[in-house]
């Protein structure tokens, strides 16, 4: 490590306490204390799982889930957190209904270790489907406690008193107490059974039985977001706002190609800068100024001599070449029927053989990651992260600075949104690393270039399709093999410094995961085969191009060829694409969907393509169908193509989508907007472009994303609530009908087909040209 | 260093700095303003966007030399709950923002540009919104939004 000799102290260094403790009670940490204020103030400073008064931040307490303040309001504790997508709202629904208490009288406190167990943070559209279960639980085993204790003071029978909104009393409202009065302010200490599941499957049993759906009153309601105001009044911080006295701004100074060492640092180039700071350990690089803007500029004048370049790259035009050739790191048959081998020989049948093509795709958040770190010299550690797995960036930072985990706090702020591992939780480790070598708060901003070429990056594939058809129209034997990079090169979270850029520039270990996924649908072909095969990464260590989760983990990626593929043989029969669908489709609800997009887009059954394809501007219709852990979606897409730019525009999308049980119908349409937007973007515009040594996709420019020209004109959303099955997941499910089904659309439209993403106007020229 | 002298939100401010740093840092690091929000540093995504004397500017690439004298309105500053700018009221009303990191941009930029084509079509509306970025995709609320607070200011 290199100290630059004129580092100026901060005499803001020495933390003001009072300051200090304003900053956290700011940030909403804890609610509730037995004792006077003084000691609610000690609590906010100190992580909760070790404050005595407070019962262990265990799953086994029900104080871990709810709390009933002075006031009869309550807090809940969720070890997950809303990205945008009404997951607070709908928690709150869930608490109150279970409850009987007002909407406006619960807050959920989400995603900070200190005050929630380990859910599992953001993942897997699990929010409401899984990680609502243990504080539906709680809630419903409070209101019992709460009745029950009601009845005891009152002297009734538990089974006489009702509920409205906290107020317990008899039918004829004789007697009367409130939760405020029977619990406020204390602790209920009280234990329930923990399933022993840690992340998105822990949840608790408790005596108390949740309400039937019947019941309902809260929950399967429309109700606003509440942080919308705060972002569009500025009044709520982002964790870009977050700031501590004495703090200083690092950089990261990255090497110009993929799998270089940093051999030595040239202090003397940062001559004219004040204060700067420079680390330089193993290949990691960084320099911290106590001015945000010199530390900028130090990072791009740093001299950093780097090993030779390496050419680890085939660049991004033959990286489909090179997962075609190359070996096969692990693979699975998910879905094997019937003898698809011996099918596919039999004789007189039609056999269709297709490819498709998937490039790396960037995270690309607004802004690079960014996290605040303080390190403490009695060994304790907060984190203001980003990352949507703050419990992981607990469990990472322990690990890498060798810290007692329960020592560490990490507290989820929102930063710029993240659509599963993006490099949030990146930077935090680079903060808490940095905080503890020098000794005061560090926060870490990642620029442009890093938050689009150095993100983890949603895998590049090549998908392999064929089926074979009989004299009748039926599919006798079909199989669908994804074959690309693993979708878990670096783990789904960081809570193994190995799966970090610092903890691999530092030397920490990484055995990629190798993991990748099939077409999830339920189509009836007797002989069937959906498998995976992953290849092995270009460069394990510290690359730009490790993949990891990006929205729906290879669903876009897989159902853009396997969506299209059904649509192929529909073609090849003449049949209408609906009706092919339903035709083969053995799911009831997938089947619903189906109709319903159908239905409500006006859908005129035709087979593909469009008979009348001429003029300069073409339009077309086109479907698409997936199914995404008990989440069914079917989209319409309807398409403009304009021949001579070779513009592609979806014109307008209907989405029928069933979710299960659905909490808040709106929230669901905002989150199936946003799924449809982002899913056009990346099937129309993005693919990460690189050399053989390094990323060439480092901005806006070239790492296109969708503009505004280019938004759809509408969005239909025609929700299918089923209150009788469980919820199943909003967040991600549409999004992986988006690309089939324009593609399909595009294939109406124009009687060409296009199996590689993006459809970028030069090649939807090409493509056009050569048909 | 000079000393660069501007008002923020109708208050005087003034900032001891490099006159070419950006006015980004000046608003964010010597101010301590939490808006604007830093998201490319290149005039692409306009996360940073600020009114300067009424005109929406990217605050990550503006020189703070070029703010002398002038009046920096920020997002928190256009309107407040109480007291909302028509677009911040429409951008509520139609729940627009997902992550919201990228709202200075669409806001201030629809907030200048409505008070200057108060009958905008759609096409001018999105020709005026071109190149502002939105990765959650809201971009049709985004539409929505900006069509209510063409009623509201009518």
């Amino acid at each position: 490590m290199l100290i630059n000799k004129d580092f100026l102290n901060n005499p803001q260094d020495s933390q003001d306490a009072n300051s200090r403790r304003a900053f956290l009670k700011a940030s909403g940490a804890l609610v509730i204390s037995s004792g006077s204020l003084g000691m609610a103030a000690q609590a906010l400073s100190t992580p909760v799982n070790v404050l005595s008064g407070k019962p262990a931040l265990v799953p086994t307490e029900l104080d871990s889930w709810v709390a009933v303040l002075p006031d009869g309001s309550v807090s809940a504790f969720f070890g997950k957190m809303d990205m945008g997508q009404s997951l607070e709202i709908a928690i709150a629904q869930i608490v109150a209904e279970e409850l009987d208490v007002a909407l406006d009288k619960v807050q959920v406190y989400m995603g900070d270790s200190g005050t929630s167990c380990n859910q599992g943070g953001a993942s897997g559209s699990f929010g409401v489907s899984h990680g609502s279960r243990p504080l539906r639980n709680a809630a419903c085993e409070a209101r019992r406690l709460l009745v029950d204790a009601a009845a005891m003071k009152l002297g009734v029978q538990a089974s006489t008193l009702r509920v409205d909104d906290g107020v317990v009393s008899t039918r004829d409202g004789s007697k009367r107490t409130s939760y405020a009065e029977l619990i406020g302010g204390r602790y209920f200490r009280h234990p329930v059974e923990w399933n022993k599941q840690v992340g998105n499957f822990m949840d608790i049993k408790v005596a108390a039985k949740p309400k039937s759906p019947a019941e309902y009153k809260i929950v399967g309601k429309s109700f606003p977001r509440r942080d919308v105001a705060g972002r569009v009044y500025g009044t709520e911080p982002f964790v870009t706002d977050k700031r501590l006295p004495g703090m200083l701004h690092a950089r990261i100074v990255r090497p110009p190609s993929a799998g270089s060492t940093a051999l030595s640092v040239e202090q003397n180039s940062l001559r004219g800068l004040r204060g700067v700071q420079v680390v330089h350990e193993n290949d990691f690089v960084a320099v911290l100024a106590p001015k945000e803007w010199d530390a900028v500029r130090a990072a791009s004048q740093l001299k950093v001599n780097w090993s030779a370049p390496r050419n680890l790259f085939p660049g991004h035009e033959k990286i489909f070449d090179h997962i075609r050739q190359a070996p096969v790191s692990g693979r699975a048959d998910p879905v094997k029927n019937g003898d698809v081998a011996a099918a596919f020989k039999t004789p007189g049948l039609k056999t269709i053989e297709v490819e498709y093509e998937w490039p790396l795709q960037s995270h690309a958040s607004m802004g690079g990651g960014c996290a605040l770190a303080d390190v403490r010299a009695d060994g304790s550690c907060t984190v203001w992260t980003g990352s949507q797995k703050p419990h992981s960036v607990r469990d990472g930072v322990a690990n890498l600075l060798k810290l007692d985990p329960l020592k560490v706090r990490a507290i989820w702020v929102p930063g710029a949104g993240s659509y599963g591992r993006n490099d949030a939780g990146d930077a935090a480790s680079d903060a808490a690393y940095l905080s503890n070598l020098v000794g005061k708060p560090v926060r870490v901003q990642y620029s442009r270039e890093e938050g689009t070429a150095w993100d983890p990056k949603g895998p590049a594939c090549v998908h392999r399709a064929r089926a074979a058809i009989d004299a009748s129209g039926k599919v006798v034997a079909y199989e669908f093999i994804a074959k690309g990079f693993s979708r878990v090169h670096i783990n789904t979270n960081e809570a193994d410094p190995g799966d970090s850029l610092i903890g691999q520039s530092l030397g920490r270990k990484l055995t990629p995961g190798i993991g990748f996924g099939t077409p999830s649908e339920s189509y009836a072909f007797p002989n069937k085969r959906l498998g995976w095969e992953t290849v092995p990464p270009l460069l394990v260590n510290g690359s730009p191009l490790r993949t990891a989760h990006l929205r729906d983990p290879v669903g876009p990626e897989i159902h853009f060829g396997s969506e299209q593929f059904i649509d192929e043989i529909a073609a090849s029969l003449n049949e209408d694409p609906v009706a092919f669908r339903l035709r083969n489709l053995s799911n009831a609800r997938h089947q619903a969907v189906v109709k319903a997009a159908a239905e409500k887009s006006g859908w005129q059954s035709r087979p593909s393509p469009a008979a009348d394809r001429s003029g300069t501007l073409l339009r077309g219709r086109g479907i698409a169908f997936a199914d995404r852990n008990g989440t069914a979606v079917a989209t319409v897409a309807e398409v403009e193509v304009d021949r001579s730019t070779g513009r592609v525009w979806v014109k307008k999308f209907t989405v029928a989508h069933d979710c299960g049980l659905i909490v808040n119908p709106q929230g669901v349409r905002y989150t199936v907007e946003g799924n449809c937007v982002q899913g056009t973007s990346r099937t129309l515009f993005e693919e990460v472009q690189f050399d053989a040594n390094r990323v060439t996709s480092n901005d806006w420019v070239s790492y296109p994303i969708l503009d505004i020209k280019d938004a759809p004109e509408s969005i239909e959303v025609v929700l299918i609530n089923r209150p009788d099955l469980p919820s199943s997941g909003a967040g991600e499910p549409s999004i992986r009908t988006i690309p089939a089904a324009i593609a399909n659309a595009f294939f109406d439209a124009t009687g060409v087909r296009m199996r590689r993403v993006p459809l970028t106007p030069e090649r939807v020229k090409a493509a056009l040209a050569r048909a | 260093m000079s000393t660069i002298k501007f008002t923020v939100n109708g208050k005087a401010a003034s900032v001891e700095a490099d006159p070419a740093m950006p006015l980004l840092y000046a608003l964010r690091d010597d101010l301590k303003l939490d808006n604007p929000h830093f998201g490319c540093g290149l005039a692409q995504c306009g996360a940073c966007t600020v009114h300067l004397d009424g005109e929406p500017v990217r605050a990550c690439v503006m020189p703070v030399s070029a703010a002398q004298g002038k009046a920096v309105v920020t997002i928190s500053g256009l309107g407040t709950p109480d007291k909302p700018h028509p677009v911040q009221k429409a951008w509520v009303e139609e729940q627009v923002p997902q992550c919201g990191y990228c709202v200075n941009g669409w806001v201030m930029t629809s907030a200048a540009f409505l008070k200057k084509n108060p009958k905008a079509s759609d096409a001018e509306i999105r020709e005026a919104l071109s190149g502002l970025k939105c990765r959650c995709g809201t971009h049709v609320s985004i539409l929505r939004a900006v069509k209510r607070a063409q009623a509201m200011m009518a």
